[in-house]
């Protein structure tokens, strides 16, 4: 295509227009000049050079309809009207393509590239290599004419002198005279100067590398001002076995270890990390954690608080008591000697006879039992109606009596074991009782016959029943229940717990298993046939009772508390806090100044009564419940049993001097029972003369446990 | 009358200050504070009684000594801060109106500080800054492996490394190095400065995370304070030791001509420093000689405690001088720092590849080579009249102070187990079957020379006692086998309980307090008693004891019942004196005995993880035959 100026349609009508200029006459033959002709694309291509006619009126609007957008135009086929009224129409190439069009035309015209839309015709002019040459100059900001000089200053400056100013005007008055503004500018500054607000600036000193210098050059003024409670920051603890990375394998986690350490929390681990074993150094990898670790020591060095701990350096041998040896401490039973088997359920209760040559045993199978000690051998067996609670020896040597409990009954019953004289002296005895008893009767009931009215007021009076009634078996009435032994039945209103006899054996107290009345302990004497509640009220469930050896005084161990009595004042003497849950058993040392309790909350604790109502020394060395304790009467040693199988023997020694407080040394565990139904050993025994033990448990055996 | 005493207004109450009172007393932003707290070494305390000090509040509050807020607050660099913090606004200022000139005016003015009076402050002695080393050089040396990062300062990590590096060469000149130990987390170094024990770590030169949930602005705090301190201790032990500070290395000319010609030797002298292989310059030569005299013995009454002293001295000499004239040649793979560190500082000579780092001073080829450290299979030529080892040699026989056999550490052998020199034996009570063979082998070569280590007599005592043990266990045996013997003799008992020694004690007794007896009238129905029990026990057990003279011949079984009965025994004892213990006591007991038990487990643990690893051990190797 040939590469020719194209003149729109429009620059012609706009020239046409301009005819009437009186300088068009100038350029009158121009159109003639231009041989116009429409290019192939529509668009018009006129051949002479447009810069060529430099007129003015280039800056002229080209069409008639004022500097409006052209687009308001777009629905006429003209744009504004000449001088004559004719309309001016559009260039044909004006008319807008649509985007295929366009696409089209892109792809097909070789100069799409340099066709640009007159704003004022709407036409499509191509540029020409001259106007794309201006447009590269004018944007490489140097002059549109190539021909232009841009820096040529030759004829403007010469080297030549000018004798004439080039204007010549004369100089300003200002430029003689110094300036106002300055000298009060200096001023203020001069000012500012001597009151030391502008300082001259401040040379730094220059970070040299003698930094450093020796600062502990005089440690004779180390400052004395730094505290003293200054707590150093405690070193990291040193590596371990663990912490190589080629450990021995025995510090390797398994796999156990592995899911233990990962399942912890962080804090509770033993060690921050799973050990590892690498077979050489250069396959060890980096270690994850080390900038958090060093990090969190950081924080701990400024944040944790500190404080002083005192490391006890202590050797736990020294912390042990400095007791006496148990073998110094000797005789005490310590071997078992004799297993007594035969009963057939859990034994309750076991009591030795005072020459320590029988024992009874009352069990669960309703049966007591009376054993010879040194064979071991079962020499008579009662039978009673329900399971036996208790069973106990009379305290005197004349008498050979014992008492049982079941359900409500307490039966004293004569075994006829031992010397035949007592036996048939203490049968004498009863019989005697038995007269009283009747004689007493009678006459009761003849003061009743005799005055009704009295008896009834007595009655109203006291209004409680008697608190229990004595039944005598008499040889003469071929009773089948004297030929077995027993002697007097005694029939409570309730069930019973335990009875405990005086030493002298003439009374003895029996507990009902009552938790809430107030008199669940009756006291009664042989010699009278007498029962009496001797406490009108009583606080607690009372656990069991005891007789002082030789003063009329009475402990009663309630539930919390161990109450002690005066019979003959009747009054309460002491009160013995316990701190324990549950009182189970007591026992008074034969002296009568000391007494132990056992408890149901495995305590066991020593009273002196003489020093004070709280416990002298509580030990708690059983691991089950505590369910009897007993003193030796002629050694020092007492002992307790407890659920968890064992009796503990200890060594209690009662000094004279008042001074001296009691020692009180373990000796011996004894082992053997076994548990059944988690019940251990239920009684435990001395035997009055050696240092022998007797235990019973729920394994339906009789343990001895001799020296 | 005196004035009422109003509650918390002396005492403990006013000796302590919570967090927040303090912040407002210094009226310092938390951050300063803490970083105040940082630089100055102020911690909060636990007070004693807490509820005293929070004034009978029970809330949970942080305490500090009121002494040493007051201590900060009279710190001049608590102005500092407050300038930084005019300072830092006014830039803002300026920033905001784009005012060039007033920003580069200020930048000129940046308030700066200077801590070397806090140094001072808290370390009033070089000692006490020495005793403080631990975490200083710890963390000093993680900074100075530190990537660039934006988090960190690249001048802080510069510095670290350059004060870290100043350091060893001081650890190398003074030859103060005592133990090192390869752990998964990175070298661990002992040194003894000033008869101060310091251990650090040296992380794995590796790349290391910097994870998101660490604060750097606190590390870079702390590392800001050490860096300062390391310098001072730096300054000092070089001082000390009659070398120049900072340290001008004598490279000599002809090791490094080549380059000398190009670049001017001041240049390199960084570099050179990191190498770690050239000697310090001292400042006068002559300073030396005074060195490594012997101290008077003061102490002439306790002549073992001398005698003991000494071989310690002899034995740290030894330790000292344990390289000396050998000649290491580390292989490209094997890390340079921690070697050379090693090495040097027991008086070995060490080089590496001339192309993998400046400051080697000879090459592979050198005929004199005494150990090249390999760390991997080994390959291409090699010398026969040196030894290649892998690195873990050197660290053992640093910790055992022999130079142990080659052997176990050729390149490609299974290794053996690298053991923690920090460990004390005794008290450990578990001692792997490696240590203890280390221990044999050094008693087997010390035997001759000298006779007394620090470890041998207890190692010996232990033995001894195992052996006493080993004689023990059969004497009882026999007395007893004697005894029953004899027991036959007299008569024949037709017991068979366990305690056969007990009954017969018992029995003497048993008589005595029959004649005490004698008076009461059962008397005759006691030794009745006597003489049944027996047939009693009879009847009760009838099919165990039919065969009496069986059973005498029969003493097997019953030769472990005595170490078990005087066990029992001694058990029985222990438990009955410990019911005893009063109850104060009592927790302080129970917490001993647990944690000796836990003590024990472990050890048990040990023992039979142990076992089942030898076990399977044997059982592979069976498996291959």
């Amino acid at each position: 295509m040939e590469k020719t100026k194209v003149k729109s349609n429009k620059r012609k009508s706009i020239h046409e227009p301009k005819m009437n200029n009186p300088n068009i006459e100038k350029n009158d033959d121009k159109p003639d000049l231009l041989s116009t002709s429409l290019a192939s694309n529509g668009s018009l291509v006129s051949s002479y050079n447009e810069y060529d006619l430099d007129t003015s009126d280039e800056e002229d609007l080209r069409n008639t309809i004022g500097n409006v957008p052209l687009k308001w135009y777009d629905d006429y086929e003209h744009i504004g009207y000449d001088l004559d009224g004719e309309k001016i129409s559009k260039p044909a190439n004006s008319k807008r393509n649509d985007e295929l069009d366009e696409f089209l035309e892109k792809m097909e015209n070789p100069d799409y590239w340099r066709t640009v839309r007159d704003s004022q015709t709407g036409g499509k002019i191509i540029l020409s290599d001259e106007d794309i040459e201006i447009i590269k100059r004018l944007t490489s900001s140097k002059f549109a004419n190539k021909n232009v000089e841009e820096f040529d200053t030759s004829t403007f400056f010469t080297h030549d002198e000018m004798k004439m100013p080039l204007s010549g005007r004369p100089e300003h008055k200002r430029s003689f005279i110094p300036s106002n503004w300055e000298r009060l500018r200096v001023g203020k500054y001069v000012h500012a100067i001597k009151m030391g607000w502008i300082k001259p600036a401040i040379k730094k000193p220059e970070d040299s590398e003698e930094k450093f210098y020796d600062i502990w050059a005089d440690e004779n003024d180390a400052d004395k001002r730094k505290h003293l409670h200054h707590l150093p920051a405690p070193k990291c603890p040193l590596p371990d076995h663990y912490e190589s990375y080629n450990p021995p394998p025995e510090y390797l986690f398994d796999d156990e270890e592995k899911e233990k350490w990962e399942k912890q929390e962080p804090e509770d681990r033993r060690i921050n990390f799973i050990p590892k074993k690498y077979p050489s150094l250069r396959l060890v990898p980096g270690y994850g954690n080390f900038i958090k670790e060093k990090f969190e020591r950081c924080l701990d060095m400024y944040l944790a608080p500190r404080q002083r701990k005192m490391r006890v350096q202590v050797d736990p041998q020294d912390l042990l008591p400095k007791l006496p040896k148990p073998r110094d401490l000797q005789p005490f039973p310590n071997t078992l000697a004799i297993t007594f088997k035969g009963h057939k359920s859990t034994i309750t209760s076991i009591s030795v006879h005072q020459s320590g040559q029988w024992i009874l045993s009352s069990s669960n199978d309703k049966t007591v039992k009376c054993w010879e000690v040194s064979t071991g051998r079962c020499i008579y067996t009662w039978t009673f109606e329900t399971k036996c609670v208790n069973c106990a020896w009379i305290p005197v040597q004349n008498l050979c009596l014992f008492s049982v409990v079941f359900e409500n009954i307490v039966m004293i019953v004569n075994p006829k074991c031992g010397d035949k004289v007592i036996s048939s002296n203490t049968d004498a005895k009863v019989a005697e009782y038995f007269v009283q008893f009747e004689q007493s009767n009678q006459s009761k009931s003849v003061d009743g016959n005799e005055s009704d009215d009295e008896s009834s007021e007595k009655k109203n009076t006291d209004t409680r029943k008697p608190p229990c009634t004595w039944k005598f078996f008499h040889e003469k009435k071929n009773d089948p229940n004297y030929k077995q032994g027993f002697r007097i039945q005694l029939i409570h209103q309730k069930n019973l717990k335990n009875v405990s006899w005086h030493p002298k054996g003439d009374y003895f107290a029996t507990v009902l298993d009552d938790k809430n009345s107030n008199s669940s302990v009756i006291m009664h004497q042989l010699s009278k046939q007498k029962s009496v509640r001797p406490f009108a009220k009583m606080n607690g469930i009372v656990q069991q009772v005891v007789f002082h050896p030789f003063k009329p005084i009475l402990f009663v161990a309630t539930q919390r508390y161990v109450k002690v009595y005066d019979l003959v004042k009747q009054i309460l003497v002491k009160k013995l806090l316990t701190n324990v849950q549950w009182v189970s058993s007591l026992d008074v040392h034969p002296a009568g100044d000391n007494l132990i309790i056992g408890s149901y909350d495995n305590r066991l604790s020593w009273f002196d009564l003489d020093l004070s109502t709280k416990p002298y020394k509580t030990l708690k060395h059983h691991k089950k419940a505590i369910r009897s304790v007993a003193y030796h009467k002629k050694y020092p040693l007492f002992a307790s049993c407890s659920d968890d199988g064992t009796a503990i023997v200890s060594h209690g020694m009662v000094y004279d001097d008042l001074m001296q407080n009691a020692l009180i040394v373990p000796l011996k565990i004894l082992r053997g029972h076994e548990i059944t139904k988690n019940i251990g050993v239920t009684c435990c025994k001395f035997h009055p003369t050696q240092p022998w033990l007797f235990t019973c448990g729920a394994d339906k055996t009789i343990r001895l446990y001799s020296n | 009358m005196g004035k009422m005493k109003k509650k918390y207004e002396s005492g403990a109450a006013t000796a302590f200050i919570p967090r927040n009172q303090a912040i407002k007393k210094l009226q310092l932003t938390i951050a300063d504070f803490r970083r105040l707290c940082i630089l100055k070494g102020v911690y909060p305390v636990e007070p004693k009684n807490k509820k005293k000090v929070n004034k009978g509040r029970s809330g949970n509050r942080t305490f500090y000594f009121a002494k040493d807020i007051n201590y900060l607050a009279s710190d001049p660099i608590i102005n500092k801060f407050r300038d930084f913090k005019v300072y830092v606004k006014r830039l803002k200022r300026a920033k905001g109106r784009r005012d060039v000139k007033a920003l580069g005016r200020l930048r000129a003015n940046k308030p700066s500080y200077k801590i070397d009076h806090i140094v001072k402050e808290r370390y009033p002695t070089f000692t006490d800054a020495i005793r403080d080393l631990d975490d200083c050089l710890s963390l000093i040396f993680l900074f100075s492996v530190l990537p660039k990062s934006k988090r960190v300062y690249v001048e802080r990590v510069q510095l670290a490394k350059r004060f870290s590096l100043e350091f060893m060469h001081y650890l190398i000149a003074s030859k103060s190095l005592r133990k090192c130990f390869i752990s998964i987390k990175g070298y661990y170094f002992q040194a003894e400065i000033k008869g101060q024990k310091i251990t650090w770590v040296m992380p794995h030169k590796l790349a290391y995370q910097c994870p998101d949930d660490v604060d750097f602005r606190i590390m870079s705090t702390f590392v800001e304070f050490y860096s300062v301190m390391l310098g001072f201790v730096n300054f000092k032990s070089y001082q000390d030791i009659g070398l120049i500070y900072p340290p001008k290395l004598s490279i000599t000319k002809n090791d490094t001509k080549a380059k000398d010609d190009e670049y001017d030797l001041s240049d390199l002298n960084d570099e050179f420093l990191a190498s770690l292989n050239c000697d310090a310059i001292k400042i006068n030569q002559s300073q030396d000689e005074s060195q490594g005299d012997e101290f008077p013995l003061v102490d002439e009454e306790n002549p073992d405690h001398i005698e003991k002293e000494k071989i310690e001295e002899d034995n740290l000499n030894k330790l000292k001088a344990l390289f000396k004239g050998l000649k290491f040649f580390l292989n490209r793979e094997v890390p340079r720092e921690p070697f050379v560190l090693a090495i040097r500082s027991f008086s070995g000579e060490v080089s590496w590849d001339k192309a993998s780092a400046l400051g080697s001073t000879y090459q592979e080829n050198d005929e004199t080579i005494t150990h090249q450290i390999i760390d991997r299979p080994l390959v291409g030529k090699t010398y026969l009249n040196r030894a290649y080892v892998q690195p873990q040699w050197v660290f053992d026989c640093i910790n055992e102070n022999i130079l142990l056999p080659v052997d176990d550490y050729l390149p490609g052998a299974v290794l053996p187990p690298h053991l923690s020199p920090f460990v004390d034996t005794n008290e450990h009570g578990y001692i792997p079957p490696e240590k203890q063979k280390l221990i044999k082998l050094k008693l087997g070569i010390t035997d001759t020379e000298d006779k007394i280590k620090p470890e041998d007599p207890e190692e010996k005592e232990e033995q001894n006692v195992d052996k006493k043990e080993k004689k023990n266990v059969p004497k009882p045996e026999t007395k007893i086998n004697k005894k029953e013997e004899t027991k036959i003799a007299k008569k024949k008992p037709s017991k068979n309980s366990d305690s056969e020694d007990e009954s017969e004690e018992s029995e003497e007794e048993e008589i005595n307090d029959m004649k005490v007896d004698l008076d009461s009238p059962d008397e005759e129905q006691e030794s009745d008693e006597e003489s049944s029990e027996p047939e009693e026990e009879e009847k009760t057990q009838p099919d165990k004891d039919k065969k009496p003279m069986i059973a005498v011949v029969k003493a097997q079984p019953k030769k472990e019942n005595v170490n078990l009965i005087l066990k029992r025994q001694v058990d029985e004892e222990r438990k009955l004196s410990e019911m005893m213990i009063p109850k104060k006591n009592k927790r302080l007991y129970d917490k001993i005995m647990k944690s000796k038990k836990k003590k024990n487990q472990e050890v048990e643990k040990l023992k039979q993880k142990r076992k089942i690893y030898d076990e399977n051990q044997v059982k592979n190797a069976k498996k291959i035959k």
